[in-house]
């Protein structure tokens, strides 16, 4: 607390407070000056309400007062042990910031162990570790699953990541750097290039890769088009390239469905599939490698099971 | 000193002295922090709302989003586990209404910027259990709807009386901002510039 931009504030916080409490001191003792001496009686106030409604005048009960005191003197200790005056930091040199780090390094200290073990391990000796698997399955819980799902089978535009299948590549280094860096998945809007017609004649070709059901008429018209367009990414033969995150068009994963007006969708509005990198999402600790080597393993073992 | 008596009989002395005990929290409280650098100052980076993004903002506030998400992620481990570095200050110069909630039905919003992708915005508004099975937040299907923001202008110059500093051209270039697109878009353009600027870890 010591960016005030003039040294006038840390004055006028301190006189103001130190005011305030001695000041209710003071006034408080000056309204406490009447005792009654024993075997008086207080003295009936002058006003008589409702007819008979009537006011003794009392001096303040002493338990009363001893709670006033005790707050007071509270407010003056606080104040000695604890920031409050100004630039005055206290005697116990408190800050919030400073208790926030004590606790993230008793954290660190009993953590780092047990993730210098496994930094040490690679990938796969990893996966196959039970108390890694349950730490991942945790730090996938938090950081992955809004998107992925909790069983990591992903949802419609959000890659299932238990079925082997992968758009850029399942070896634990290509895991790795999808996620600390992300991925851009692009595929480019073709409707316009290829019109209404084309666009049915490319879809129809696209699901007579995997063996679906198309219309073989529509199918040959595409072929050619499909060379044209779509063969530098997705490969002449429809096997995809993981280079590009460009998928595999004959297998029977669909990350945006598989019917004609979902394959139709893509190749005239394109697809956006963006993964975001978590290097700057997991956490605030110094064990953000750990993190992502046992979510790295725990993304490879997801697709290991058999 | 004055008797008890005299304050009591006395309406106008005893106002006067109650507001001076009174504003004594303030004064020492709140006063001060106007003339803070780490509270006036902006973190590096940090700009005032673009048109989208402020149109955005008013749909949070207006569809209650404020009344389930914070934005504040306090200085906790747990916390900064979960969501990244702790709020800070200088975050929220350009936040007015501020949007720090104080209760958290959903996560944290104040990391959210950048940590999905729109399209995962889009389906989880449009229907949260289409992404997230487990979730017991309300669909907003309607935000899928045109963008009508008739006093985007007004509320820019009204923002700069208070220093936000939009230029002449930036003001005169909101409309055609928020041209063609819809609610959805305001809001997810907002949600994505959220703590983006947030200090690295």
């Amino acid at each position: 607390m010591s960016d005030f931009t003039h040294g006038f504030w840390p004055i006028y916080i301190s006189v103001i407070t130190l005011v305030s409490i001695i000041g209710t001191w003071v006034f408080l003792k000056s309204q406490t000056t009447r005792k009654l001496a024993p075997g008086e009686k207080p003295e009936l106030m002058e006003h008589t309400w409702d007819g008979d409604l009537q006011d003794l005048n009392n001096p303040l009960p002493r338990w009363w007062l001893g709670l006033f005191y005790g707050t007071l003197v509270f407010a003056l200790a606080y104040l000695v042990l604890w920031p409050g005056l100004g630039n005055y930091a206290g005697v116990l040199n408190w800050t919030q910031i400073g208790e926030y780090e004590e606790e993230v390094q008793k954290a660190e200290a009993k953590f780092q162990p047990v993730y210098a073990g496994f930094m040490q391990q690679d990938v796969s000796t990893v996966a196959a570790d039970a108390d890694a698997r349950a730490i991942g399955k945790n730090l996938f819980l938090t950081y992955c699953s809004q998107c992925h799902g909790s069983d990591a089978a992903g949802a419609r535009g959000f890659p299932n990541l238990t079925d082997g299948d992968w758009l850029y590549g399942g070896d634990p280094d290509t895991i790795k750097a999808t996620l600390t860096d992300g991925r851009g998945g692009v595929m480019p809007a073709l409707g316009d290039a290829l019109g209404a017609d084309g666009t049915q004649q490319v879809a129809n070709y696209v699901l007579s890769l995997s063996g679906r059901k198309h219309d073989a008429t529509l199918a040959a018209a595409g072929q050619a088009k499909f060379a044209e367009n779509c063969a530098a990414c997705h490969m002449p033969d429809g096997t995809g390239m993981q280079a590009m995150g460009a998928p595999n068009l004959t297998d029977k994963v669909w990350l945006y469905g598989g019917s004609e007006g979902a394959i139709i969708e893509a190749i005239a509005k394109g697809r956006n599939g963006v993964m975001p990198g978590m290097a700057q999402t997991l956490g605030t600790t110094s064990n953000k490698d750990a993190k992502l080597h046992l979510l790295t393993a725990y993304v490879y073992g997801l697709s290991q099971q058999k | 000193m004055i008797s008890h008596e005299t304050i009591e009989k006395n309406i106008g002395l005893l106002i006067v002295l109650t507001i001076l005990i009174v504003s004594v929290g303030g004064l020492v409280q709140i006063v001060p922090l106007f003339f803070q650098t780490s509270t006036t100052t902006a973190v590096a980076g940090l700009k005032p709302y673009t048109a989208l993004q402020l149109s955005g903002r008013d749909i949070y506030i207006r569809e209650g989003c404020v009344g389930c998400h914070s934005q504040m992620v306090r200085p906790f481990r747990a916390e900064t586990e979960r969501y990244g570095h702790y709020s800070v200050a200088g975050e929220f110069v350009y936040d007015r209404p501020f949007l720090w909630g104080s209760k958290r039905t959903g996560p944290d919003l104040q990391r959210v910027g950048g940590r999905y992708s729109d399209a995962w915005h889009m389906a989880h508004l449009l229907n949260p259990r289409d992404v997230v099975p487990e979730s017991n937040m309300p669909a907003y299907p309607w935000l899928d709807r045109p963008l009508e923001d008739a006093a985007i202008q007004t509320k820019m110059r009204r923002l700069n009386l208070v220093g936000h500093g939009y230029s002449e051209a930036e003001i005169a270039g909101a409309p055609a901002e928020l041209e063609g697109k819809t609610e959805m878009d305001a809001v997810v353009a907002y949600l994505q510039v959220l703590g983006v600027h947030a200090p690295k870890n």
